[in-house]
């Protein structure tokens, strides 16, 4: 049972830098999904915890205790591959007492942890079975249970899910969900998948280009992205963008995006008085796009003229993509009783409550 | 459209028709004269020197059907007329076919021959024995005339001594090169430690020196050592030219064994001594049996470095040695070498079935991934 702190880590490959003055504590017991695009240094960070990689500069704490020049055997972790990593030539029970009678632990102990794991991943009928006597989601379950039998005091995952089929993929996602709630471990869990981090954590660090861009808990995340980075790769279908500039005054200020005039709520225009004149970024999320006729009482909206290039039935809402103006491309997720079709000239309506606004050069949320 | 996929179609099935045509052609020039081999290994001394081992199947020849004095009162010397046949006497040595298909022939020569009356007729020859082999496995017996007249058999060498000398050599020759290079492959592909690079590089380069230039020096310091003729210089030898090819080929399977596999075994806390013995090891048996095979054949057969370093002392000499003696000083003895080659095969053959396993049993499959 520890907590993990990066300390201003930076790690180097030659010339290239994968991780850049990296701060972050993760909590005890805490499930904390480190997510971004391929490349973005998030599984470099867990690299590294592990004790794979040397770090460059900074200092990695589990617990109280520095671990930088910690072998990984004595890191008191454990991982779980994105391949499994299952060692081809030994059953099931082997590959899970690899690890303990590497350290030497009493036979009957070995035996205990290895059935009480199996037992937890319903895994015991295939102790004897080689690793390729087993389905994708069984050999998951081994990998998992081998990081399991360790009882070690951080578990590190690195995209555990990716190789297994859309169906098991959510099925294993919640059964890793309660085997942390179970074990009442600290779990670091390494996706680019924006939907699992979503789903499974308690704070999410989203990554970009080997810098940290936002901790927070998923739902703080969703609502007040820190910058455009953030709000584009948190949701799906994806926040949409438009640029344009304040105007008006104090009073009765307007973003300007060209292709239509968004008055602002005196309680916005109030926070980013600063930038009245300036270039900025509007952000809508697609499920703050409703169609005039099925507006929910308590919204606060702002019509635009819209036209409709494309419509996608979901059964629950539907996906309208619609151009305003010449090129302002965005995607609304609106009332399925609203029949829009191909083609269509349309009114619809942003709430104005939940927009979001960022700053075009620096991209940070200016609300 | 059609017409293109008709085409493309017709390309493939020429494709098909030129890889598998020359594929045959290719296994048909290596089996066919290994099958002689065979064939003429169970065929005795007079049969081995007056035909061919493809004799074995039916075929026609001119078989003896009459045996008969030359007529009287011929004149030798021009035209004759024999039953039926008419020619000089060279057109009947060469023989003379009737127009009843039989063939008339003079054997001898002109004043003391014979008139051999021939039918070509479907003949197969299966007069097959086992005295090659047994006269290579207990040995020739000779016959040696002593002066006071009488004549003693002598025991010849038999290929026993040769065998196990050649196992003698084989194993460790064998054995040692593959221990060193898993264990330098694995440094290599694994380890990082100064230098490695340049000495990778070094060993791969070590595979284009040809072992030739590399006997006299050796021999040199093996006769300063007092090692020559020894089975441990011929070990050392075969390890030493071995290991480059040994090394490079175990490189480049280990290195590309799944780094994931490491590190979980590194977390695991395993050192990479254990790593070694525990994984790569056994994940690396196809690589290891695949090159085991390689230089177990190729120190088997080798008479060039068995020559130079061992000698052909009898109690060192090694099969391919002994084989080529088997043919005696003239050649007299070659229809032993048909029997001696086979023996000598037998281990090799062994070999290569026992471990072909390997080969087709991918020993990764399904560690990583569905």
């Amino acid at each position: 049972m520890a907590g993990v702190t990066y300390d201003n880590v930076t790690k180097k490959y030659g010339d290239v830098t994968a991780l850049k003055n990296l701060s972050l504590e993760i909590y005890d017991r805490e499930f904390l999904v480190l997510v971004g695009p391929s490349g973005c240094g998030k599984s470099t960070a867990l690299r590294c915890l592990a004790g794979l990689e040397e770090i460059t500069e900074g200092e990695i704490r589990i617990g109280d205790r520095v671990v930088n020049d910690v072998p990984p055997k004595d890191r008191d972790i454990a991982m779980v591959f994105q391949s499994y990593a299952l060692y081809p030539h030994m059953s099931v029970y082997d590959n899970m007492a690899f690890g303990l009678k590497l350290r030497k632990t009493p036979k009957d102990e070995i035996n205990r942890r290895v059935h009480e794991a199996a037992q937890i991943l319903g895994i015991e009928p295939y102790l004897d079975r080689k690793p390729k006597a087993l389905s994708g989601g069984q050999r998951q379950r081994v990998a998992l249970g081998r990081a399991l039998v360790r009882e070690p005091s951080v578990f590190l995952l690195d995209e555990p899910l990716s190789n297994l089929d859309a169906k098991l993929r959510v099925q294993t996602r919640a059964e890793i969900t309660k085997l942390h709630k179970k074990l009442a471990t600290t779990f670091i869990y390494v996706t680019h998948d924006q939907v699992e981090a979503m789903t499974m954590a308690d704070r999410i660090a989203v990554m970009k280009d080997g810098v940290l861009q936002q901790v927070a808990s998923p739902q703080e995340l969703y609502d007040h992205p820190v910058n455009l980075f953030v709000a584009g790769f948190i949701g799906s279908p994806a926040m949409n963008f438009f640029n344009g500039t304040l105007t008006g005054d104090a009073n009765e200020m307007y973003v300007d995006t060209g292709a239509f005039r968004l008055r602002l709520s005196d309680e916005t225009a109030k926070k980013v008085n600063a930038y009245l004149g300036k270039s900025v970024v509007l952000g809508v999320r697609p499920e703050d796009v409703h169609s005039p006729e099925f507006l929910p009482t308590d919204v606060l909206g702002a019509a635009i003229h819209a036209r409709v290039e494309l419509t996608e039935m979901m059964g629950s809402e539907i996906y309208v993509y619609m151009v305003a103006g010449e090129d302002q491309n965005f995607i609304g997720r609106i009332d399925p009783r609203a029949k829009y079709t191909m083609g269509q000239e349309v009114e619809v309506v942003f709430n104005l409550d939940s927009i979001h606004l960022f700053d075009q050069d620096t991209e940070k949320a200016l609300l | 459209m059609a017409a293109g996929e008709r085409s493309t179609k017709r390309k493939k099935i020429l494709n098909d028709i030129l890889v598998n045509g020359s594929l045959l052609i290719i296994v048909l020039i290596w089996t066919i004269p290994t099958l002689g081999l065979l064939v003429s290994s169970f065929r005795t001394r007079t049969d081995i020197s007056t035909s061919g081992w493809w004799t074995i199947f039916p075929h026609k020849e001119w078989v003896l059907v009459k045996e008969m004095e030359v007529p009287e009162g011929l004149d030798r010397k021009g035209v004759m007329t024999i039953e039926g046949a008419t020619g000089t006497f060279k057109e009947f040595r060469a023989g003379i076919e009737t127009p009843d298909g039989r063939r008339v022939a003079w054997v001898g020569n002109r004043r003391l021959g014979k008139i051999q009356i021939q039918a070509n007729e479907w003949t197969t020859r299966t007069d097959f024995t086992l005295k090659n082999y047994k006269d290579v496995m207990t040995g020739k017996q000779y016959e040696v005339r002593q002066p006071n007249g009488s004549v003693r058999i002598e025991q010849g060498d038999n290929m026993a001594g040769a065998f196990l000398n050649s196992l003698t050599v084989t194993i460790p020759a064998t054995v040692i090169p593959i221990l060193i290079a898993a264990f330098a492959a694995y440094g290599f592909a694994w380890m990082r430690f100064p230098g490695r690079k340049p000495m990778f590089i070094l060993v791969v380069a070590l595979l284009v020196v040809p072992l030739q230039v590399a006997l006299v020096p050796i021999l040199t310091d093996y006769v300063k050592l007092d090692l020559n003729g020894t089975f441990l210089a011929v070990w050392l030898a075969h390890t030493g030219f071995g290991l480059p090819l040994a090394t490079y080929l175990l490189f480049n399977y280990i290195s590309s064994l799944p780094r994931d596999l490491l590190e979980s075994a590194f977390i695991d806390g395993a050192s990479h001594f254990t790593i070694f013995l525990r994984l790569i090891l056994p994940l690396s048996m196809p690589a290891l049996a695949s090159f085991s095979i390689f230089q177990f054949l190729w120190v088997w057969n080798d008479y060039l470095v068995a020559l130079v370093f061992i000698g052909s002392k009898p109690d060192v000499q090694v099969l391919t040695m002994r084989l080529a003696e088997i043919v005696g000083s003239r050649g007299n003895d070659w229809h032993l070498l048909t029997a001696g080659a086979f023996v000598s095969m037998v281990l090799p053959l062994l070999v290569f079935f026992s471990l072909q396993r390997f080969f087709v049993r991918g020993l990764l499959a399904g560690s990583v991934k569905g």
